[in-house]
């Protein structure tokens, strides 16, 4: 009865979960730690968890993909393509902004040789 | 099916987990690239497999590659 | 003080973000827009991959925009690593002959499958972005396992901007032809899944997918430049 229970409530949100889990913790990468490397991996963590939030909200139950491989897909059964097609190009656009953000992290190395946001004067708060 | 996404959702928080306490950078970079595989898989899972691709080729392999070349022109180990 | 701040503003964030996520139901009825996409994407734009009509066809003008936002971050980076002393050639120690020739073995087979890819964009699950990373991952293994081998800078530019180029370019004869919107899908729609199909969409894909792949290969060019 319990396992049952437990079952339906991963059914309903498993996906939720995943995605939580993901954004909190990078977050909390991003807030807690000084290395700026170390940040920037955390944004690309909670850069997944949204994309991952985003796709489960615009799945169906029993779905099918959004794509007519063969005459005799429902169409009533197709899973939303708006945030699929939102997602694709925010993960391309997330390497490009990952690169660029690593970039400038190069650049404050070779200016301070270090690469603790504690110790550089003008990154401290 | 349903245990099955459950195990690759935790294995995924335990990985981001493990990016937030390892101080081997590098170590972090592959814990991430594990993140972003599973999430590709768990998009497939969700019927969206265009995402699933962009995700394991950009999400797992160019920016594990960027990250990498990032660490060796600084410095490795977070002190 | 600093992390007594932050837990409190994790906490906050976290009671807000679960407060709006149990809102939202799971795996229930799609979006209206995401319907009339679905029921009339066929007739209307003649892919069968109902996500690439979306990113080309009904939503094609975003796709300009995050397309111009990859090249503004690609010229940004190269700007912020531009450094102003000559380069010196150094002696780079060559890899062994197993990862060589396996490297020189794979490149062709692994940027025919980004073609493959990003080709059949409008039929098959993938397109311009996932095949344009799949061609920078060969140059990122060229990089690695050949090295000392680079892709000719002046090269990778004008395949960019050549891509770019044709985006622009065929919005353009939309425009001038339908009179109506920038990117008017005005070529024959073609029979139903077939590679000659859809219009536009595979040629906007061909370009996405060169632009994609020279400027990944790119942006790790100008990153590996000095690591050695």
């Amino acid at each position: 009865m319990v396992f049952s229970q437990v079952i339906h409530f991963l059914q309903n949100h498993i996906y939720y979960i995943g995605a939580f889990g993901l954004i909190f913790i990078g977050l909390l990468i991003i807030l807690v730690k000084h290395n700026l490397i170390k940040v920037i991996i955390g944004l690309s963590i909670l850069e997944t968890g949204v994309n991952l939030f985003l796709i489960a909200v615009g799945y169906i139950s029993n779905g099918t993909a959004p794509i007519f491989s063969n005459p005799s897909v429902e169409t009533q059964r197709m899973v939303d393509p708006v945030p699929q097609a939102l997602v694709l190009t925010a993960i391309v656009i997330g390497v490009a902004v990952l690169a660029l953000a690593l970039s400038l992290a190069i650049r404050l190395y070779q200016h301070y040789g270090i690469l603790d946001l504690r110790q550089i004067r003008e990154q401290k708060w | 099916m349903i245990l099955v996404v459950s195990l690759l959702v935790l294995v995924m928080l335990l990985a981001a987990i493990a990016a937030f306490f390892f101080k081997d950078l590098m170590s972090a970079v592959i814990a991430a690239c594990m993140v972003s595989l599973i999430a590709s898989i768990l998009f497939y899972f969700l019927q969206a497999p265009d995402v699933a691709m962009a995700e394991a080729s950009i999400g797992a392999a160019l920016v594990t590659a960027v990250f990498i070349v990032a660490i060796r022109r600084t410095e490795r180990y977070e002190k | 003080m600093r992390s007594i701040i932050s837990i409190l503003l994790l906490a906050f964030i976290a009671w807000g973000i679960v407060t709006v996520i149990g809102e939202i139901p799971f795996g229930t009825e799609k979006s209206r827009v995401g319907g009339h996409y679905v029921d009339q994407g066929r007739e209307e734009t003649g892919a069968s991959n109902i996500v690439t009509s979306v990113v080309l066809n009904y939503r094609g003008f975003d796709t300009l925009g995050e397309v111009t936002v990859l090249f503004v971050a690609a010229i940004g980076l190269g700007a912020a690593l531009a450094t102003r002393r000559k380069k010196e050639k150094r002696e780079i120690e060559p890899a062994s002959l197993v990862l060589y020739t396996g490297c020189r073995f794979l490149f062709p087979l692994i940027l025919l499958f980004g073609g493959y890819i990003f080709i059949h964009g409008h039929l098959t699950p993938g397109g311009g972005f996932q095949g344009g990373a799949i061609v920078a991952s060969a140059f990122i293994l060229v990089y690695l396992g050949c090295r000392g081998r680079r892709i000719s800078e002046t090269v990778s530019k004008t395949i960019e901007s050549l891509g770019g180029l044709v985006f622009v370019v065929v919005g353009l004869v939309g425009l001038a032809v339908g009179g109506h919107y920038f990117l008017l899908n005005f070529l024959p729609k073609g029979e139903l899944n077939t590679l000659f199909s859809a219009g536009i969409i595979p040629i906007l894909y061909i370009a996405i997918g060169f632009k994609v792949g020279s400027e990944l290969a790119g942006v790790i060019d100008h990153l590996m430049e000095e690591s050695e």
